[in-house]
């Protein structure tokens, strides 16, 4: 997987149009002050001169011994940037789940213990109007109300706990708009099976029916579909980073891909790739520990 | 014919087709009647207000808002009809084959499959558009690419029983052909699910195409194109809300209908 992602990474920046040494030197220097001299410089420093095939072994080599090369632009070691962003990407990821929880388990329940109400109704269009717009134009809607028109919280940047709330906010409401409607019908399902019945015909009150029987068999389904759901989150982890100028490894992503930073192009790459299959792992692990009965032959 | 009749569509689905319509026939109209240059600057006219000129006003660079919308619509519409026909199609044949065939041809491509799948798309998409900046082809490709292993393992999943279920055997057995089998006997399982995949594959390739346009990373100006748009016109939110407005709720429309089209199944 690694290797594969690392591999197609540096095909792909080597076909790159243009010279890279001198591309390198602008995000460096500023556009202004590139000269040969300074490509040259670079050039020499980075042995882009050598032939591919070199490089690569080169780099493949220092990706055994976890030495990913430094980044082309600021010089850093590129682990070390990594690990530097993948704080503040992790910090992110998990408010924003935490966020959709809250939203999300509520809404879901309400809507399936009255299906087709008022309340569900207006649930299920206030779910497509969010799932009908990017991260990103949610993120802007929310600067616009919460930043612009009413001056409570800062558009952008970090540093402070307030500067987590929109992003987190806007990912997580994205995340929440989905899954709300799993929920819904997982709550369905739940409320009219015969086990549920059961115990309330046994004369256990409604909550106590809900606390034993209902949440975990609701949490199912739910949790095997964060799965699926992962794709969002990092896909809206590297949009919102954009936005708000959230310092993380999406942000990097996106930065290394318009700088021609490979190093970091390729550390980032990767990085997705592993937390994607780290958290799928994460993931079957819940689903197997909630219902011992062995979802997977 | 393999479309025999057009199914009968929920409310919702009729209201998400007709707001497709009604962009595609702003966009294809404001190209063949309004006869406005998309990247013609005018920098007199900036910011000016929705005018009987003008009818949308004119942006940063006093270019016509209506053209530009028009040619942003006409793009977003290209590019997810091209990566919903490529990636259906591709998705489609491989699966039949997958299930048709089994052995090494099903091992290799469910390998190529679970490479794809280990990438979130948007990612893979970025590290295309790194290749050649700007360039739609690659945008195209990407997306494709991202997209195809979603019919490629529903088709593969539904064909399988129904290639080992007795109706098939039957017809394989009077010498049917294989076209003729799969017409008859797969392509009726498989529609609905597939023009459900493909209307929301519609809406994830503009989806897609606005986001890595609104990282700068995308087409590249003066191009009109949605995400562009928002994030060049986001700089004037406070001198001219209205611009920043169009190409938003441009956006949203066509997202919108084409969930709504897609019908309430989630994926």
């Amino acid at each position: 997987m690694a290797w594969s992602v690392g591999t197609l990474t540096f095909v792909l920046v080597r076909t790159l149009p243009g010279d890279m040494a001198y591309k390198i030197a602008a995000s460096r220097y500023g556009d202004d002050a590139v000269s040969t001299a300074s490509a040259a410089a670079v050039r020499a420093e980075l042995g882009l001169d050598s032939p591919a095939w070199q490089q690569y072994f080169h780099w493949l080599s220092n990706l055994i011994t976890l030495d990913l090369g430094d980044s082309l632009v600021s010089g850093a070691p590129v682990v070390q940037e990594l690990q530097h962003q993948l704080g503040y990407t992790l910090l992110l990821a998990v408010c924003a789940m935490l966020v959709s929880v809250i939203i999300a388990f509520p809404l879901g329940i309400l809507s399936g213990a009255r299906p087709s109400s008022a309340v569900d109704n207006s649930i299920m269009v206030g779910s497509t109007f969010v799932r009908a717009q990017p991260v990103f134009s949610l993120g802007l809607l929310l600067i616009f109300l919460f930043a612009m028109e009413l001056n409570w919280l800062p558009v952008a940047g970090f540093g402070e706990p307030r500067h987590l709330i929109l992003p987190a906010l806007t990912l997580g409401l994205s995340l929440a708009a989905i899954s709300n409607r799993i929920i819904r019908s997982s709550t369905i399902n739940v409320l009219h099976s015969a086990y549920y019945q059961f115990a309330r015909i046994k004369g256990m009150s409604r909550f106590s029916t809900f606390c034993r029987h209902g949440i975990r068999n609701i949490l199912l389904p739910v949790i095997a579909f964060m799965g699926i759901q992962l794709i969002g989150l990092i896909e809206g982890v590297i949009m919102v980073e954009s936005v708000f100028a959230w310092p993380g490894i999406g942000h990097g992503l996106s930065h290394a891909v318009f700088a021609r930073d490979i190093p970091m192009l390729q550390g980032a790459a990767l990085v997705f790739g592993l937390m994607f299959v780290a958290l799928n792992t994460l993931i079957d692990v819940c689903c197997a520990r909630l219902d011992p009965r062995g979802v997977r032959q | 014919m393999i479309i025999k009749r057009m199914p009968t569509l929920q409310p919702a689905q009729q209201l998400g087709l007709a707001l497709v319509l009604m962009l595609l026939i702003f966009a294809l109209g404001e190209g063949a009647f309004y006869a406005a240059d998309p990247n013609t600057q005018q920098l007199a006219k900036a910011f000016s207000p929705p005018s009987t000129a003008m009818p949308l006003g004119a942006d940063q660079f006093g270019r016509d808002m209506f053209a530009r919308l028009g040619a942003a619509l006409r793009l977003s519409f290209l590019l997810s009809a091209l990566c919903v026909a490529t990636s259906a199609i591709t998705g489609v044949a491989a699966g039949i084959c997958a299930a048709w065939a089994g052995g090494v041809v099903e091992k290799v491509l469910n390998f190529v499959v679970n490479t794809i799948l280990a990438l979130p798309g948007l990612v893979l998409v970025l590290l295309f558009a790194a290749i050649v900046p700007g360039s739609f082809i690659m945008l195209y490709l990407a997306i494709s690419l991202t997209l195809w292993v979603e019919y490629f393992r529903l088709v593969r999943a539904t064909a399988k029983p129904l290639i080992n279920g007795p109706q098939l055997q039957s017809s394989m057995l009077l010498s049917f052909g294989r076209w003729y089998c799969f017409r008859r006997h797969i392509w009726p399982a498989i529609a609905p699910d597939v023009c459900t995949l493909a209307a929301f594959g519609a809406a994830t390739s503009i989806i897609t195409m606005a986001s890595v346009g609104f990282v700068y990373v995308g087409l590249q100006p003066p191009t009109a194109e949605l995400g562009l748009m928002i994030v060049e016109l986001f700089s004037y939110y406070s001198d001219a809300p209205w611009l920043l407005a169009q190409p938003l709720i441009a956006l949203f429309l066509m997202v919108l209908g084409f969930h709504l089209l897609a019908g309430k199944k989630t994926l």
